[in-house]
């Protein structure tokens, strides 16, 4: 073996130690410590948790919120897509960016803002209240209807965007051949465009569904009575029934890799015919036009609206609004007490260096892989691949749970240290699920990449070194700049694991957020979505335009 | 001479399959060498092997009497033009051709310099400023060369250099390319598939078959003394009959071809080592043979197709057993259809254009 294969096969070796130890041994403690306790091997967990009505239930809840979700986001994001590629009417343009939009927004905003809109204190409730002067409010906001109805509305943008790049990528002189051997426009839509759009489906459905299993925000903010497994694991955990947690854990994480099997089938590309994409369609008649430019608005409106409020929210003084449809007064001191107060500022504080931290970390990883994996084609590199993206498919609180209960004791010679109460413990908690989206991106980057600049670099005596930093790099930045982007939102608004995993002094945004929520100041809650909202948007946009300038 | 740059048994297998087999080659410095043959021939690994990007299972690589084969690529000095240029597509022309001066430590006026001097040989001064992704690709073809002569390698390395251009530039290019290479006096060693670019830019031609070397020579030794029929099928045109071997004679051979009988000046390395009786295939160049009148002792054929290629045409005639064969006719007055007789040319001096190789060589 000559000596840089020998320094690959190692460096691969020392990566893929840690990340199993990151990703694959919690997990595999969480899998230990449902079945064994300090007394020994038991089966006596697994057992109650069997004979509970409530686990079953919560087990329940989680499956079938999932599929419906799945359903009724197809529902509202399949028709748009339609729309706004199918059809060319004033505002197109726009609104396909707008559709887009809750793709960035961190979940517990959106629960949040949703609250103030369709809450039972919420504007539109107080809305009908006064319209119809009512006595108490005109409804409650709980249950499943309330989660499922959050998630019809923050996932429908998956169908959205899978099957929207599904129909650009649709090669326009497949309809035209199929026109011209005489198929009417259902048959073509039956035996063309829906064959053609299923990987792109697939893929909405599989990550509509993995969203909703592991989706922890909405059932936790409107769950009420209504338990589903992410929410049943913390719940379960705080009463300190922990083993039982740990079976919980292992139930849901089965239900994910299940739910991974299944979508996974369907999601293979059909590969075949490359072309330019059909044009949008103009209408022609004028009346038809402007029901469906009207349509759309609406539409656009209705998705945004739960932010608007949110942004409403944030400039009215606590307790001043009440009956009323519009806000009776303005301020800026929401916004004023989260820069001056210093219990108030520590939370952003918090999230963006845990969030940046983390990122920075997961980048110089994927990169590493990227290097390892698709350059150097080290032994293993399958294995490393798969470790890699791992992550995604587990819920964030089965991994708050495993990471919990990994480094929460001291036994070095085991590979656990105590992190749980430290600073590192959160940043740990987002690099791990920052993997998946970073180094999917990478990966993708290296392999667009001809292996042969690295090569013209090297036979220009270019070293390692500045091979990386002078063509490597530079070259792949639109891939790293977008799974940074990516996982540095995540991270920011991050709330599944967070909840599990913070103390005092790292609280982040989101905890901030439901603790102001709790202390009914409303106004700093609303303030810190808007942040929150604001500075994701804004790495996404200043994102948008380093990964898409200079190189094509 | 001395030899420059010395390549021993030279051997890479990709897993069971051998790329490159056993390959030995000297070349004097200044020299053009082309490695020619079909897709797959392991031509590329062989570049890719003197360039160090990829690590022999055995053999060597030397130059200027110094053994190089454990050298990794960036310590080689050797140039590299590849087949899709690998342009830095983020840095300017400028910073391109600069950056293996960078890595030399030439810095500020000198790499400047040296950067408009390059250019300057590729016929694109001032274009320092220029985005890669805005030249056309003849212009991107030449930066990629000013890229690789700019650090004054020690061997200059094309990988299919005009494989990328349309017919039309592809034809000038070469010229251009020829002159460069030479104007420099650089040691270079090119991969084609073409036998005309291989012939027009070559000083000698290495071919390869299956990775192995079948031949190495000037263009004009491959094209007369091929050494065996792969050789001779693949350097120009040449159409194959069965025969037979009547008499092996010390100036040349009397062979029986389909009936008639040939005497076939002696050429090739194959045709030395056939006895009398021994089965034998002939190959015929379109410019060996005479179309004559349909006389007992001519091979007698029906012409059947006419092709024009410039100043002679080509025809396409079968013979009396069912064998297709090309003919050049210039000036010759035959019609489609009509009965000629193949005569073994007269002008066929030296080379006769008629090669004769034992069966069993041929695959």
């Amino acid at each position: 073996m000559s000596r840089p294969r020998l320094r690959g096969t190692l460096t691969a070796v020392a990566l893929l130690a840690i990340i199993s130890w990151l990703v694959v041994y919690p997990l595999a403690l969480v899998l230990l410590e449902s079945v064994h306790t300090s007394r020994g091997w038991t089966l006596e967990y697994v057992r109650q948790f069997v004979g509970r009505s409530t686990e079953w239930r919560a087990l329940w809840g989680s499956c079938w919120i999932a599929i419906a979700s799945v359903g009724l986001s197809a529902l509202i994001g399949v028709p748009l897509a339609v729309l706004v590629t199918r059809y060319e009417f004033p505002g197109r343009q726009a609104l396909t960016g707008i559709l887009a939009l809750p793709a960035v927004l961190p979940p517990l905003v959106g629960v949040v803002a949703f609250l103030f809109l369709y809450g039972e204190s919420g504007f539109l409730a107080r809305t009908v209240q006064a319209l119809l002067r009512l006595d108490a409010e005109p409804w409650r906001l709980e249950g499943a209807a309330a989660i499922l109805l959050v998630h019809a509305y923050s996932m429908y943008v998956y169908f959205y965007l899978f099957t929207r790049a599904g129909l650009v990528s649709l090669d326009g002189s497949m309809l035209e051949a199929a026109a011209s051997l005489g198929a009417g426009r259902w048959r073509t839509v039956r035996r063309i465009v829906l064959p053609a759009l299923r990987p792109a489906l697939a893929g909405g459905a599989l990550l509509t569904a993995m969203t909703a299993l592991a989706s922890f925000s909405a059932p936790y903010v409107f769950g009420g009575g209504f338990r589903v497994m992410t929410t049943q694991i913390v719940s379960t955990r705080l009463n300190g029934e922990t083993s039982l947690a740990m079976v919980e854990t292992v139930s849901l994480t089965l239900l994910a890799l299940l739910a991974l099997l299944v979508f996974r089938g369907a999601e293979r590309e059909l590969g075949g015919s490359k072309g330019t994409p059909p044009a949008p369609t103009p209408i022609r008649r004028r009346w038809a036009r402007r029901l469906l430019t009207l349509a759309a608005w609406s539409i656009a409106a209705v998705l945004l609206l739960p932010h608007l409020t949110l942004l409403v929210v944030s400039f009215v003084p606590v307790g001043t609004w009440t009956t009323e449809a519009i806000p009776p007064a303005w301020t800026l001191r929401n916004y004023a007490t989260l820069v001056q107060d210093p219990v108030r500022v520590k939370p952003l504080l918090n999230s963006l260096w845990l969030a940046s931290a983390a990122t920075a970390a997961a980048v110089a990883i994927s990169l590493l892989a990227g290097i390892l994996v698709v350059r150097r084609r080290v032994p293993g590199r399958g294995a490393l691949e798969a470790l890699l993206a791992l992550p995604w498919a587990v819920p964030g609180t089965v991994f708050a749970i495993a990471i919990a209960t990994a480094f929460s004791v001291h036994a070095p010679l085991a590979g656990r240290i105590v992190l749980v109460g430290t600073v590192w413990i959160l940043p740990l908690a987002y690099l791990v699920r920052n993997l998946p989206l970073t180094s999917r991106a990478t990966l993708a980057g290296f392999r667009a990449l001809d292996p042969s600049l690295d090569e013209a670099a090297a036979s220009l005596g270019a070293g390692r070194w500045r091979t990386l930093w002078a063509v490597t790099v530079p070259l792949l930045r639109p891939s790293l700049v977008a799974g940074a982007t990516l996982a540095f939102a995540t991270a920011l608004g991050d709330f599944v694991t967070s909840i599990v995993l913070y103390t005092y002094d790292t609280r982040p945004i989101s905890l901030e957020i439901l603790s102001s929520l709790r202390q009914a100041d409303v106004g700093v809650a609303a303030a810190y979505g808007v942040v929150l909202m604001a500075v994701s948007a804004t790495v996404f946009a200043v994102g948008g335009t380093r990964s898409g300038g200079g190189i094509g | 001479m001395r030899a420059f740059l010395e390549v021993n048994g030279l051997t890479k297998r990709f897993g069971s399959a051998v790329a490159v087999d056993q390959v030995s080659l000297t070349m004097t410095r200044g020299e053009i060498l082309a490695l020619l043959g079909p897709s797959g021939s392991g031509k590329t690994t062989t570049l890719r092997l003197l360039a160090g990007f990829e690590a022999p299972d055995s053999g060597s690589v030397a130059v200027d009497g110094l053994d190089v084969t454990r050298q990794p690529p960036v310590a080689r000095r050797f140039g590299m033009v590849f087949q899709h240029y690998a342009l830095f597509p983020h840095l300017d022309v400028g910073q391109n051709v600069a950056f293996g001066l960078e890595s030399t430590g030439v810095k500020g006026t000198q790499l400047r310099q040296r950067v408009a001097r390059a250019l300057e040989l590729v016929e694109l001064a001032g274009f320092e400023r220029r985005r890669v992704a805005h030249l056309s690709g003849g212009q991107q073809q030449r930066v990629a060369l000013a890229r690789a002569i700019a650090p004054e390698p020690r061997v200059l390395l094309l990988d299919e250099p005009l494989s990328n251009l349309d017919p039309v530039l592809r034809e000038r290019t070469r010229r251009e390319l020829y002159d460069l290479i030479h104007h420099i006096g650089i040691t270079t060693v090119l991969v084609t598939h073409e036998q005309e670019e291989a012939f027009d830019l070559g000083d000698r031609v290495a071919v390869l078959r299956d990775g192995r070397l079948e031949q190495v020579g000037t263009p004009d030794e491959l094209y007369a003394r091929p050494a065996n029929s792969f050789v001779a099928g693949f350097v120009g045109r040449a159409s194959v009959l069965g025969g037979v071997v009547l008499e092996q004679g010390r100036s040349g051979t009397r062979v029986r071809v389909e009936g008639v009988e040939w005497g076939i000046a002696t050429d090739g390395v194959g045709q030395r080592t056939l006895v009398t009786g021994q089965a034998i295939r002939v190959l015929v160049r379109p410019e060996a043979l005479w179309m004559a009148r349909p006389e007992p002792g001519t091979l007698g054929a029906t012409v059947r197709e006419r092709r024009f290629a410039g100043a002679t045409s080509l025809f396409l005639v079968e013979t009396d057993l069912g064998s297709i064969l090309e003919v050049s006719g210039s000036g010759v007055a035959v019609k489609i259809g009509e009965r000629v007789g193949l005569v073994p040319s007269r002008r066929a001096g030296a080379a006769s254009g008629i090669h004769l190789f034992p069966v069993d060589v041929v695959t």
